[in-house]
């Protein structure tokens, strides 16, 4: 106690007047110091709060606006899918998602397994997703499960105090035709890639949107996709909504009429069964695109939720390409689809009209000899298209020459996009010196003419290249661009934009004498007769079209069009029509490894007969004005009126062209056949190989 | 000898200020607490206002030299109260600071140790008066503050540990430290801060969480940064003239924590702006020199040393709450006197005027 025993001492009262003359001890100077120190504390404080709130109120008070208010989205419904009658192909269905808002306070690490377990996720992928949206605004919820079930709903709802930066969003989402349905045409949709962010072409997007991804959902995006619109509330700390303050409603994305035909579409998709390869059919008067399959094909429902990363992969790394559209995404030598076009040439050029030659199972031409599949003997145009003799097209590719062939290939698309409006599509090759010279810095071989005359070598083309090629030479030279949606029934600028963005041959006349054109016709037209498709014939039904057998392997290797190995089996093509001029639909099939041509006719044959039986069905008032609601999976497609895209009865289109044309165009009766021999050929039809 | 003493001598001047100062608080507290679970707290802050305004009269009636006769034996009993704590304390929120008293009232011993502190290091230097201060005189005064200190640091409870400390500057700087030794002490002291924040014993993992995040509060705005940059939001929401009183979003909205004790400047900040602040800046200030100028006029030194600890106290409580409250300072949880919710910290700050007016009514008692 020593500590206080001196002052003890001198405390007492007694002492009290020492202590005052010591009063002088404590200069008055250390008070002062005091209050200096006092003035320059709250100097500082002043300064302070000038800081805060006079220099950066501003943007404290957005900081203390977006703490207390939430932006909850409204997602836009995609425009849905119509078919060219207003039939519903792609419809949207109502679906939860679970968002993550990440605005609160508190540290959400301690929540994330048990948020993982509710939601039966992992705790990894929740980190993942946090790790990709670092970057959005905290305000911003996060997508972290979507289409979720309703006891993950539940789970969510129990867990609401304890865990508010759960948040529930009612949205739409794409419900696609069952079994891939057309699949390849319409494309999916799926969340927003990372690249697609940073490209400056969708600076649109934001992280975790949906976005058309292939197919007319990617090419027509912009309309579909419709404007996210949100609610903004009011929260407390704890995420509870204390009030409302506005809404910005959301713009539901434009529904689109397709061009497809659902009839033409199913009897398509029912032709092409498992086989591997496409069918596209087309309008040749407007390009209107009626029918469009590709196989193997995929559901893309299975899009409209995530999909899981292993599903993906086997899609992209599948051998047969599930996700391309081989409509417009696949090209192969157009094997003797491509006499046609040799023979327009030929024509033209004033050289086939009296070009004969004598088949003898082949020709030397440079010293080489190429085979012809039969001694044809004395053969003339007007046989070799429906003979489709190789012999008399090798000779006349040789007479004519490349770059003369080429010429009338590249005026008929050849070797170039079509611009039909969907995304990828493949040009193709149309060889010719030039091309030698450009692509190979080589000279180009006239023995390598000589393949090109029956569609081999290095000709490729994609089967809406032939259908609008064929297509256009039987309407006398007018060519049309394909496409799946009216133009007529999109934005002005929209259809402009389209136009620019998927450049291609688009429109194009190409001048045919009518004589040239009737031999072709005519040609094309005894091939289902008695050419080589006739066991593809159809009875009353005045249907024209050329086959094609591409060989995979070495065509003057002699391996068997039709061999064991099926991956060394030729490709087999058929371009057909209806009726031969001035069709009405031209169909392009495309069957890969499927041996010879005369087995895709038949193909052909059942898309084309599904058309006019349709159409005779409506020219004779058989079916209602209103087209019939159809099954397609899972939509059950309805003519939809109250959307302005009710069912329009389709009418019969005009004759056009000639007298002489006119004589079959427009209906589909052909007057009685003069020779009626192959009656029974269909039956058999995919039993005999035809040469 | 015989005291006289008159309440005409007593400082009304300083008392409407500190008034003007509780009735603002009581407001604030009403606002702070509307939508929240506490809302009826301002109504306990007037009564603890009430009976610190008895127990500052009944306070300022008890001579002072009394208490510097009699305050070591206090200081004992202040050690074994806050070792009464720490055995038998309540745990709230992970830290015993309290002991529960009969009729339900939980007391704060560590509020009290500040006054404590005050008289003891008075007493302690008025008697080393007339000889320069040695290192052992020194260390000896370090040891009287820093015992109390270390045993509220126990608690734990960072900010009343660092209250203690302004009570030792100020009576070593009155007390005649010179030049040399002061700087010495300067060093030793920044020397202790870096051994704290590189030990792992000394300070809890939070605490120096909560003493950096200030400079960074975007660092780790979800953790120890939230509380800062909401209060900072809130400041800075105020504006010029505040969003008006209950009308802060920051803190209705349950943004700012805790906005009825130690942020409850924000809360004002954001509801009254910075017109308002300053104004509440203003009082503060005058409250201050008005303290200062009684111990400029009173009777003796240990008066003067007296009123000037209580000032100590008061402008490091000030600086250090609304230092962080702007961003200036880190979080220690001191609460902002005479405006933050509290009992104790209301009743020391009351008794602490009470003996500033003892002093003041002394002055011409001989």
């Amino acid at each position: 106690m020593n500590l206080w025993g001196r002052f003890a001492k001198k405390s007492s009262a007694q002492d009290a007047s020492d202590l005052l003359t010591r009063e002088g001890d404590l200069p008055a100077i250390k008070l002062t110091i005091f209050q200096y120190v006092i003035v320059a504390v709250m100097a500082v404080l002043i300064f302070g709060l000038w800081r805060l709130q006079v220099v950066n109120a501003e943007s404290w008070r957005a900081l203390a606006e977006a703490n207390r208010i939430r932006k909850v989205p409204i997602l836009a419904p995609r425009g849905q899918l119509f078919d060219r009658d207003g039939r519903l192909l792609v419809d949207n269905y109502p679906s939860v998602s679970c968002f993550l808002v990440r605005e609160q306070g508190h540290n959400l690490e301690p929540d994330l397994p048990l948020i993982a377990r509710g939601l039966h996720m992992t705790v990894d992928q929740i980190h993942a997703i946090l790790k990709k949206y670092r970057t959005a605004p905290k305000y911003q919820p996060l997508p972290l499960k979507q289409d979720i079930t309703p006891d993950e709903q539940e789970f969510i709802e129990a867990h609401r105090d304890e865990m508010p930066e759960l948040e529930t969003v009612d949205e739409q989402r794409r419900l696609y035709p069952k079994d891939g349905f057309a699949a390849n045409l319409i494309g999916y949709v799926g969340e927003v890639s990372e690249e697609m962010l940073n490209d400056p072409r969708y600076e649109y997007y934001e992280p975790g949107d949906v976005v058309g991804k292939s197919g007319v959902e990617e090419a027509y995006d912009a309309l579909l996709r419709g404007q996210d619109g949100s609610r903004d509330v009011l929260v407390d700390s704890h995420g509870r909504e204390v009030g409302k303050l506005g809404t910005e409603r959301s713009k539901p994305g434009q529904n689109l009429r397709l061009t497809i035909d659902m009839d033409i579409q199913r009897a398509a998709e029912n032709a092409l069964g498992d086989r591997e390869g496409a069918i596209v059919a087309m309008d040749p008067h407007t390009g209107e695109i009626l029918a469009m399959v590709s196989r193997p094909t995929f559901d893309p429902n299975a899009f409209a939720v995530k999909i899981g990363r292993d599903e993906w992969n086997k899609l992209i790394t599948d051998p047969d390409h599930p996700l391309l559209n081989k409509a417009i995404q696949a090209q192969s030598p157009p094997g003797s689809t491509f006499k046609v076009i040799m023979s327009v040439a030929g024509l033209q050029e004033g050289v086939a009209q009296n070009f004969k030659v004598n088949c003898q199972g082949g020709a030397t031409l440079y010293g080489h000899f190429y085979a012809c599949d039969k001694h044809h003997g004395e053969v003339d145009i007007e046989h070799a298209l429906p003979w489709s003799c190789d012999t008399f097209y090798y000779m006349l590719a040789a007479r004519l020459g490349i770059d003369t062939v080429a010429k009338y290939a590249h005026a008929l698309g050849m070797g170039q996009k079509t611009g039909i409006d969907l995304p990828d599509e493949i040009a193709g090759v149309m060889p010719s010196t030039e091309w030698a010279m450009k692509q190979y810095h080589r000279k180009w071989y006239a023995g390598e003419t000589v393949s090109v005359g029956i569609g081999q070598g290095a000709v490729a083309a994609t089967p809406i290249q032939l259908a609008r090629a064929l297509g256009g030479i039987a309407s006398g030279g007018v060519l049309k661009r394909p496409h799946v949606v009216f133009p007529d029934e999109l934005p002005a600028e929209y259809r402009s934009a389209m136009r620019d963005s998927f450049s291609g041959s688009g429109d194009a006349t190409i001048p045919i004498n009518p004589d040239n054109w009737e031999i072709i016709t005519d040609g094309m037209a005894e091939t289902t007769t008695s050419g080589t498709a006739f066991a593809s014939h159809l009875e009353g039904i005045d249907f024209a079209g050329k086959t094609g057998t591409a060989q995979v392997v070495n065509h003057s290797a002699g391996v068997k069009s039709v061999s064991s190995i099926k991956s060394e089996r030729a490709n087999a093509w058929f371009v057909g029509m209806a009726p031969r001029r001035n069709p009405d639909i031209v169909v392009a099939v495309f069957w890969q490894h499927g041996g010879w041509g005369a087995g895709s006719a038949h193909l052909v044959a059942k898309v084309i007969e599904a058309y006019v039986d349709k159409q005779r069905r409506l020219n004779n008032n058989l079916v209602a004005e209103k087209p019939q609601p159809v099954e397609v999976g899972a939509v059950w497609s309805q003519p939809n009126d109250s959307k302005g895209l009710g069912g329009k009865p389709i009418d019969p289109r005009a004759p056009k062209g000639d007298p002489a044309a006119t004589a079959f165009a427009g209906h589909f009766f052909l007057p009685p056949p003069a020779k009626a021999k192959n009656e029974n050929a269909k039956a058999d039809a995919l039993a005999t190989v035809v040469h | 000898m015989r005291r006289f003493l008159s309440f005409r001598d007593f400082d009304w001047t300083l008392l409407g200020f500190v008034m003007l100062l509780s009735v603002i608080s009581v407001f604030e507290i009403y606002s702070a607490t509307l939508h929240t679970k506490f809302v009826g707290f301002y109504r306990q802050q007037i009564l603890w206002t009430v009976g610190g305004l008895g127990a500052m009269f009944a306070f300022s009636l008890i001579d002072y030299h009394r208490l510097l006769d009699f305050i070591h034996w206090i200081y004992g009993f202040c050690l074994l109260s806050l070792i009464g704590v720490l055995v038998v304390g309540t745990k709230v929120l992970g830290a015993r600071r309290w002991i529960k008293l009969p009729g339900g009232i939980h007391f704060q011993p560590s509020e009290w140790v500040k006054l404590i502190l005050i008289v003891a290091v008075t007493r302690y230097f008025c008697g080393l008066v007339g000889r320069k201060l040695t290192w052992p005189d020194i260390f000896k005064a370090m040891a009287m503050v820093g015992v109390p200190m270390l045993l509220v640091l126990k608690q734990p409870d960072l900010g009343t540990a660092l209250t203690y400390s302004p009570i030792l500057l100020a009576g070593l700087f009155l007390g005649g430290i010179d030049w040399k030794k002061g700087s010495i002490l300067v060093l030793a002291g920044l020397l202790v801060v870096g051994v704290a924040f590189t030990s792992s014993k000394i300070l809890k993992p939070y605490q120096k969480q909560r003493l950096t995040s200030f400079m960074n509060p975007d660092a780790d705005p979800k953790g120890s940064g939230y509380q800062i940059r909401q209060s900072l939001i809130a400041v800075g929401d105020g504006g010029v003239f505040g969003r008006g009183a209950t009308k802060g979003t920051q803190t209705q909205g349950d943004f700012l924590p805790i906005p009825y004790t130690d942020f409850i400047f924000a809360a004002f900040a954001e509801e009254h702006g910075f017109i308002g602040c300053v104004l509440v800046l203003l009082l503060y200030f005058l409250v201050l020199m008005r303290l200062i100028q009684n111990a400029q006029t009173a009777s003796d030194l240990p008066g003067t040393f007296l009123v000037m600890g209580v000032v100590a106290v008061l402008i490091f409580q000030i600086a250090v709450n609304v230092g962080m409250v702007l961003g200036l300072m880190p979080v220690t949880g001191i609460p902002l006197p005479l405006m933050s919710y509290g009992g104790s910290s209301v009743l020391f700050t009351f008794l602490a005027l009470g003996m500033v007016m003892n002093v003041r009514m002394s002055r011409f008692v001989n």
